[in-house]
């Protein structure tokens, strides 16, 4: 299997005219550790894309830099055909790539649609407009398919989906075109992920976001996404369309990768 | 966990059902809460206590004693900890600038010769600029707002003593008619403290529970990585709610002095600040930020005034009173965490 072989799938990757994505030969460095080498990546739009990996394959990493948290060291990142460098994460906001990480940008003590609107807030000067706001939080959240008992709750009180699918629902919302889901599925029970999968598919059927799924376990994130990415030891080593590959074979290539490791420990002991 | 959120989305039942009340719950604010509730039955229970104790204690004198002497300047403290202590932070310096304000009115009116108004206007520019160095330590330098304004307090009150030779002054007789706009009591409408702070109190509770300040204030407490995250400037915030909290004790300052009719060396201080402090965790706010109300603060303020006015008035010696306002402080503490794991086990069962 030419999989194996270092960035040969990735290079092999197919870019469109349609990509509203691209990576382009993208290296990440920290001191002495190298955690991006030559990483090549598309998205189209209204595409769902599993970027697969192990821990430590580098998957945060490039999660940072498509963000705009970090800059990587060589390499460009093409945004709708135009090279881009993201200066910050409110910049790579503003050209529409948004990053939701599992509960990081909730405020627990905030009800629902102040969080749907945290710094976007409806304002009649002085004061907020809290009812418009919880009417169109409530408004786009059915839109969305997303249940919650109210828009008045303090997300506190919320499951970890609900709250995962209120922070996707508010990227959403601020207009963001592609949305970076770190680790979705991570501490969800079976019935939460199913929540957030539903979720991941409506957007999809409505074609507007184009979506990346960070994720490690890839069992879950097969039946939603277009295409499949393997991120194994900073790079792209495997690139096909969700159709045309299986759990199996991605677990044996995750697992290949272990047994060789391994063993080249054991030579070099 | 996993388990929890399955149930939760498993069984909306119990959830949707409980949706008219939450709707309910929700036209009185997010400010009113039970809490709150609680305090004011406490505090009724102390009055009408005292009031049976003391047959001098609902007298008119002895009210606006403890509503505009004792309680308001606790108020008007309060309010700044409670900003301050929402999104985080704590001011330990806010009673020296109490102290301080006052006197340097005083030093421009009467050995500058600047007229009374922008006299006072400079003593609450003290606050602002006094509040504006404890954010730049805090937020800026990034020391712990506790170390940062216990020394700017220490500062202040050194200069406040040595530019005194801490001697007590009279209040500069040019100012004595503003004087009485603030409820001197020679002379002035004894409400007027009171009627102050109950306007601060509705200035603020507006500004905590209806305007973008207050929602990014309490961000900025409940989750200050989430707060960045969503682009809200939490240097701004914080700088704002230190130049706000300060600029109450510069209020207080010298609306005591007023009230007093003397510029008293002595008054403010740590024992000032604590006060407030301790009246905004009474009222529910959590010294971790993220949660508290101006209202409850209020009625914190309202409970301890009671009680150190009740204690003078029914003749009992004051020595016991900072027993009672000591078992308050940890009763209500208790009340605090408790309710917040009682929360965390709903979320978590």
């Amino acid at each position: 299997m030419t999989t194996s072989e270092p960035a040969a799938g990735a290079a092999a990757a197919p870019a469109q005219d349609g990509d509203v994505l691209r990576v382009e030969h993208v290296s990440k460095r920290f001191g002495a550790v190298t955690a991006l080498t030559d990483v090549n990546l598309h998205l189209a739009k209204g595409e769902v894309l599993a970027l697969l990996g192990d821990n430590g394959a580098g998957k945060s990493t490039l999660l940072k830099i498509l963000c705009g948290f970090q800059p990587p060291d060589t390499g460009r990142i093409v945004l709708n055909g135009e090279e881009v460098t993201l200066k910050s994460v409110d910049h790579a906001r503003e050209l529409g790539i948004d990053a939701v990480y599992q509960d990081l940008a909730l405020i627990n003590q905030l009800s629902v649609y102040h969080n749907m609107y945290l710094n976007r807030e409806k304002v009649r000067w002085p004061f907020l407009s809290n009812r418009a706001m919880r009417r169109e939080a409530k408004e786009h959240l059915e839109a969305m398919g997303v249940n919650i008992p109210s828009v008045n709750v303090e997300v506190a009180k919320l499951s970890g989906g609900q709250r995962q699918a209120i922070a996707v629902a508010r990227s959403v919302y601020s207009d963001a075109k592609i949305l970076l889901l770190d680790e979705p599925l991570a501490a969800m029970g079976v019935k939460e992920a199913a929540m957030i999968l539903d979720l991941v598919r409506d957007l999809k059927e409505q074609g507007e976001v184009s979506i990346i799924i960070i994720a490690h376990n890839y069992g879950q994130v097969l039946e939603v996404c277009d295409r499949v990415n393997l991120l194994q030891q900073g790079q792209i080593t495997f690139d096909k369309k969700s159709s045309e590959t299986s759990v199996v074979e991605l677990t044996d290539l995750v697992v290949a990768e272990y047994r060789a490791a391994l063993e080249a420990r054991h030579r070099s002991a | 966990m996993s388990e929890t959120a399955e149930q939760s989305v498993n069984d909306p039942g119990p959830q949707s059902g409980r949706d008219p009340l939450a709707l309910i719950r929700n036209i009185g604010g997010r400010g009113v809460r039970q809490r709150e509730a609680t305090i004011f039955v406490v505090a009724v229970l102390l009055l009408v206590y005292f009031a049976t104790k003391s047959s001098a204690f609902l007298g008119e004198s002895n009210i606006t004693n403890l509503l505009s002497g004792v309680a308001a300047p606790i108020i008007i403290i309060a309010i700044g900890e409670v900003l301050l202590l929402i999104c985080g932070e704590i001011d330990l310096s806010v009673g020296f600038v109490f102290v301080f304000a006052p006197f340097l009115m005083h030093y421009l009116i009467d050995f500058y010769g600047v007229p009374v108004i922008p006299a006072i206007v400079v003593a609450l520019l003290l606050g602002l600029v006094v509040g504006w160095v404890n954010g730049f330590l805090t937020v800026t330098l990034g020391l712990p707002s506790f170390i940062t304004t216990l020394g700017t307090g220490l500062i202040l009150l050194g200069l406040m003593l040595t530019t005194s030779n801490a001697e007590p002054v009279n209040v500069p007789v040019a100012a004595e008619s503003i004087g009485k706009f603030f409820g001197s009591q020679n002379g002035g409408y004894a409400w007027s403290a009171f009627i102050w702070a109950v306007i601060l109190v509705a200035i603020f509770h507006v500004v905590l529970t209806r305007t973008r300040w207050g929602l990014h204030t309490v961000a900025t407490g409940g989750n200050l990585l989430g707060a960045r995250e969503s682009g809200i400037s939490i240097a701004r915030i914080k700088y704002g709610n230190f130049m706000i909290c300060a600029l109450m004790g510069a209020i207080v300052g010298l609306q005591t002095a007023f009230y007093d009719n003397t510029i008293d060396p002595s008054a403010g201080g740590y024992a000032a600040m604590f006060l407030g402090v301790t009246a905004a965790v009474i009222g529910g706010t959590a010294m971790l930020g993220g949660s508290g109300t101006i209202i409850g603060a209020f009625l914190g303020a309202i409970v301890l005034a009671t009680l150190t006015d009740g204690f003078l008035i029914t003749g009992v010696s004051a020595n016991p009173l900072n027993i009672f306002v000591g078992g308050a402080v940890l009763i209500a503490m208790i009340a605090n965490v408790q309710l917040a794991r009682r929360q965390a086990a709903g979320r978590a069962r």
